[in-house]
């Protein structure tokens, strides 16, 4: 979207284009304490963005599909869990999808120049006809989250709704929501909503209720309000600190320029050898 | 390849036909799967996937040629292999090593069919092959990469990354020495054979065995 200047942009080491005022940076906050699991969402993220998912079969849980796939870009995850002393049960209901970070392993480990753009507002995106279907993408997310299709062999994720939210309008998710559990607006503001919800919960005996905005990946555009702040787990795996992995930072980081240099270095220093040393040349006839 | 015959000829043979046909489909296949694997690795060589036409090409052919370079690697392995066992006087020609590299060729010990440097070279081409394969068949999509979990396909990532620095710096300095530095040696694998001179200067053990003079 051209709408949207691009703040970063895969496999380019020049800057991108950013002249205009810089964009609010938005955010999707989900509250996982309003979320009845209806799966309108899901529905609605299937006919606004037209994917329609093949029909699976019935795993004897109410999660359908199973999982994220390259048509279903966000399902709902549902838990039971048994906390406290008095072992009541509880059901987490997690939407799942792309977190969009504020620092992007996907975009880290990319190597097709800009078949991934985080755009100034913070919505990480895939253009899709950039991508060359490495799947390095997936090895960057620190939350199991791109899916290359079968059918053209390339990744594909929720966008956040780019295109409506570069016409100043809510994700297609957060406009069908029934309950309000999904609220979309700046970033600033819906930290401020969801620490006033934390606060809410916290009165109603959810002590450990927070907000989730994983630092690990310089926070998120996409925010959980959950009860069991200090369990994040519990929500059908959330991780508990997501940072880009050990491996993917030392691939993409300093073995980059390092590797790079040392290739360069040793040409140079092949043909400086050839300069100062010369050829190897035996002794016409004699012996060595 | 009788030696008579070539002696005949004034040259000593060191390659056979079927042993340059496998080299020049090893390198040739090095030359695409490096200048496609660099363009993965870093931005600035991104152009190279035009070589293979485009990123896509690029993505879709470099496993494909990738399996081929280690067939025709493994082939090399075997029939070269007990010519790179390292020996004693490899050691000590070893030694005088800042003297090789300053031309300084006068009374080293006498060698046989590789100095230490390509032998050291063949394994540590044994090594990075098999680690690329092993890696590269991790990371092979649309196929085999999710058979593997994603820290271990993170893992891989990294492996293929340093094990192909490593290959590539090899080749540099085997590209280097073989067409540049030691003069007389490309032809060994053009024409199949090297002269007497350069036989016996720079593999006189290897020279007195193949020809059996001495």
């Amino acid at each position: 979207m051209q709408s949207l200047d691009v703040q970063n942009r895969s496999a380019t080491t020049t800057a991108s284009p950013q002249v205009r005022v810089a964009k609010e940076p938005v955010a999707k906050l989900i509250d996982i304490s309003k979320c009845i699991g209806c799966k309108a969402c899901q529905v609605a993220c299937m006919q606004w963005n037209d994917l329609r998912d093949e029909i699976g079969t019935m795993g004897g849980v109410y999660d359908n599909p199973t999982d994220l796939t390259d048509q279903s870009w966000t399902v709902m995850r549902f838990s039971e869990v048994q906390r406290g002393q008095d072992g009541r049960l509880e059901w987490l209901i997690r939407k799942d999808g792309c977190m969009h970070c504020e620092d992007p392993g996907c975009l880290k480990a990319c190597p097709a120049p800009g078949a991934i753009v985080k755009y100034a507002n913070g919505i990480v995106d895939f253009v899709s006809e950039n991508c060359i279907g490495c799947g390095y993408c997936i090895a960057g997310c620190p939350f199991n989250v791109p899916r290359i299709s079968k059918k053209d062999n390339k990744a594909y994720k929720c966008s956040l709704c780019s295109d409506r939210v570069a016409v100043g309008q809510a994700p297609a998710c957060v406009k069908t929501c029934p309950t309000g559990a999904l609220l979309f607006g700046a970033k600033d503001e819906m930290v401020a909503r969801g620490a006033k919800r934390v606060n809410d919960l916290k009165e109603r005996g959810h002590a450990q209720a927070a907000l989730y905005n994983p630092q690990g990946v310089g926070g998120t555009h996409v925010m959980y309000v959950l009860q069991h702040g200090d369990r994040p787990d519990l929500y059908s795996g959330l991780p508990v600190d997501p940072k880009i992995s050990p491996w993917v930072a030392l691939w993409k980081g300093i073995t980059k320029p390092l590797l790079s240099i040392g290739l360069g270095l040793a040409v140079l220093g092949a043909f400086f050898h050839y300069v100062t040393r010369g050829p190897k040349e035996e002794e016409p006839g004699g012996k060595a | 390849m009788s030696s008579h015959v070539a002696m005949k000829s004034g040259d000593v043979p060191r390659y056979n036909s079927n042993e340059r046909v496998t080299h020049w489909i090893v390198a040739i296949t090095f030359l695409l799967l490096a200048a496609s694997g660099l363009a993965f690795f870093h931005p600035a060589f991104w152009f190279l996937t035009s070589l293979l036409g485009g990123g896509v090409w690029a993505r879709i052919l470099h496993p494909f040629i990738g399996m081929v370079m280690f067939v025709f690697f493994a082939l090399m392995a075997m029939r070269y292999w007990k010519d790179n066992v390292i020996q004693p006087y490899d050691r000590e020609w070893n030694k005088r090593l800042k003297d090789v590299i300053n031309n300084r060729d006068h009374n080293l010990p006498e060698i046989d069919k590789y100095n230490i440097g390509q032998k050291q070279l063949f394994w540590t081409m044994i090594v990075t092959m098999v680690l690329l394969l092993v890696s590269g068949v991790m990371l092979w999509r649309p196929y085999f990469a999710d058979a593997f979990s994603i820290p271990m396909i993170r893992v891989a990532a990294l492996v293929h990354a340093v094990a192909a620095f490593v290959l590539i710096v090899g080749i540099i300095v085997h590209i280097y020495s073989a067409i540049f530095w030691v003069r007389g040696s490309m032809r060994a694998m053009t024409r199949g054979t090297v002269t007497h001179a350069w036989a016996r200067h720079h593999h006189p053990l290897w020279y007195r065995r193949t020809t059996g003079s001495k």
